[in-house]
């Protein structure tokens, strides 16, 4: 088989153009959202939503409705309790994601124990079932995604004066609360409509680990936005195809392959690879001005 | 005399059930240059964070201009103390100035060329246009100061207020502060500083304004010779080292 023919093979089936739409679209998305995500310091967050959609998604299921709308609202109520519920400084942050996830997923669990067939699709939610997504689903990922990205453009310059000094984007009267509230809810719906490539259990890969490597290739904050999402897309599509190849799990391939990435970034990055830096430390002679 | 820009009266807040500043009255007029002084824990970030309506006021008023704190926000140039900027977010010193008028900005609008010249201006204010495309996280303690004192400025506004900026900064950076703030002070700004450097303040601030919960004393550094008001605002221990350092004897 040539590389031509191992590139375009899998093209006949509908069930893997649309996988790798889904992929492509998901890393371009969760990319974007996650460069604010890692900035912010909130992966932690993203693995609560994670979780939290899970009760919305088994009761989509059991009724037989819209799995992406069924995880993003029950994503949005979690991410509006913890929202709520960390404005009482008693609490830290992580404590109440710690419980609303933790709830929520068990919720879910519950919910869809009630369903028959169990067991399989449990399995489907936890560790994602890219080459099973319908045509309605794509539209969703598509619909929803352009609305993120679109949101991400118009906020981004608040995102960032909220992220750099809290302190002083109240001061002039930014609407900090507010910020933090759609930035909840935009990982929630970027979250929601990445499940179905790789799963309940690996989504925080898609959100985090694209922008983390771009953050250690740039220092500045467009550059990082155009590379994670380049690198969640590029991921995502390198993944889907190597599943293809040696006929192994997709949603796990495609989070080894953008661990694989971040990986060589931490060693080879220009400026804060490992590498660069235990050189530059070798050789001390370049001073800064 | 001039209308105050900042009218502060008989203000008393609470924070976490604590009475924090208590029947404070201050004013500050254009082209004043003010140090607010006191021992850790006085009040004196609070006060400014009162005027930028950021804390709930318990009792009394605050008035800027003609306006209440919370509708004059986003008019006030604020420079908090250094550590609560985010410095390894991946920006360049430009957008972290530039960050200064986001609020400024329309939603679905973009930056004008009057942002960019005021983003300018304030640059070359503070003697950092030539760093501008550098990153934040790469600058020297002196210089995130600058940056944090342009962002302020490329709002250009009327009132300036500082939290402790000659707090950790080399000295050419503390000279340049000085004579930056010296100069809006002559072109009208009014600007309310808290420090710790008694002597820089003194020496550079029209007035100071002693504050430990509630205003000790208030006039020129002249008329504060009085050892009584120093040992009241900061305790025996620190006011015989302060007293030294202003060359006040007791």
């Amino acid at each position: 088989m040539t590389a031509l023919e191992f590139l375009t093979a899998p093209w006949e089936y509908d069930f893997w153009r649309r996988a790798l739409l889904v992929a492509l679209m998901s890393g371009l998305v969760c990319g974007v959202i996650g460069s604010h995500v890692v900035l912010r310091g909130m992966a932690f967050i993203g693995d609560a939503v994670s979780h939290a959609v899970f009760p919305g998604i088994a009761v989509a299921f059991v009724l037989g409705t819209n799995l992406v709308l069924g995880g993003a609202v029950a994503g949005v109520v979690t991410a509006l309790l913890i929202a709520v519920f960390t404005q009482n400084r008693r609490l830290k942050e992580d404590s109440v994601i710690g419980i609303f996830f933790a709830g929520s997923f068990g919720l879910g669990i519950v919910i869809l124990s009630t369903a028959p067939g169990y067991g399989g699709s449990l399995e489907s939610f936890l560790f994602g079932s890219i080459l099973g997504i319908s045509d309605s689903d794509v539209v969703s990922v598509a619909v929803i995604g352009a609305l993120l990205l679109a949101t991400t453009g118009v906020l981004n310059s608040r995102f960032t004066a909220a992220t750099l000094d809290r302190e002083q984007a109240r001061a002039v009267g930014l609407p900090v609360f507010w910020l933090d509230l759609a930035l909840h809810v935009m990982v929630t719906l970027a979250i929601v409509i990445s499940l179905q490539a790789v799963g309940n259990i690996l989504v925080l890969a898609l959100l985090v680990t694209p922008a983390a490597a771009a953050r250690l290739l740039t220092d500045r904050l467009g550059a990082m936005m155009l590379l994670a999402p380049l690198i969640g897309a590029g991921g995502g599509v390198l993944g889907l195809y190597l599943s293809y190849a040696f006929d192994l799990a997709a949603g796990g391939l495609i989070v080894l392959t953008l661990t694989a990435i971040f990986l060589l970034c931490w060693f080879f990055a220009p400026r804060h690879g490992l590498l660069t830096r235990t050189r530059r430390t070798a050789a001390p002679a370049e001073e800064k001005p | 005399m001039n209308a105050p820009v900042l009218d502060v009266r008989g203000v008393t807040v609470h924070l976490g059930g604590r009475e924090v500043l208590s029947d404070v009255d201050f004013r500050l007029r254009r082209g004043e240059l003010v140090g607010l002084i006191g021992p850790n824990g006085a009040g004196k970030t609070t006060l400014l964070r009162t005027a930028l309506g950021l804390v709930p006021i318990h009792r009394g008023a605050v008035v800027v201009g003609d306006r209440t704190p919370r509708q004059a926000q986003g008019s006030l140039g604020y420079v908090p103390q250094r550590h609560e900027f985010a410095w390894d977010f991946p920006i360049t010193v430009e957008g972290a100035v530039a960050t200064g008028r986001t609020h400024l900005t329309g939603l679905l609008r973009r930056r004008t060329a009057r942002d960019r010249e005021a983003v300018a201006d304030a640059l070359d204010r503070v003697g950092m246009a030539d760093l501008r495309t550098r990153p934040v996280g790469e600058l020297s303690g002196g210089q995130r100061q600058r940056v944090l004192v342009a962002r302020a400025l490329a709002l250009r506004p009327r009132v300036l207020l500082l939290d402790e900026p000659f707090t950790g900064i080399d000295v050419p950076t503390q000279e340049l502060l000085s004579g930056l703030l010296a100069g809006l002070r002559d072109e009208g700004v009014a600007v309310l500083m808290t420090t710790h450097d008694l002597a820089a303040a003194s020496a550079l601030c029209d007035r100071l304004c002693l504050l430990n919960r509630t205003v000790v004393a208030d006039g020129a550094p002249s008329a504060l010779a009085d050892t009584d008001i120093w040992l009241r605002t900061f305790g025996l221990d620190r006011a015989e080292q302060l007293l030294k350092a202003l060359g006040v004897t007791g």
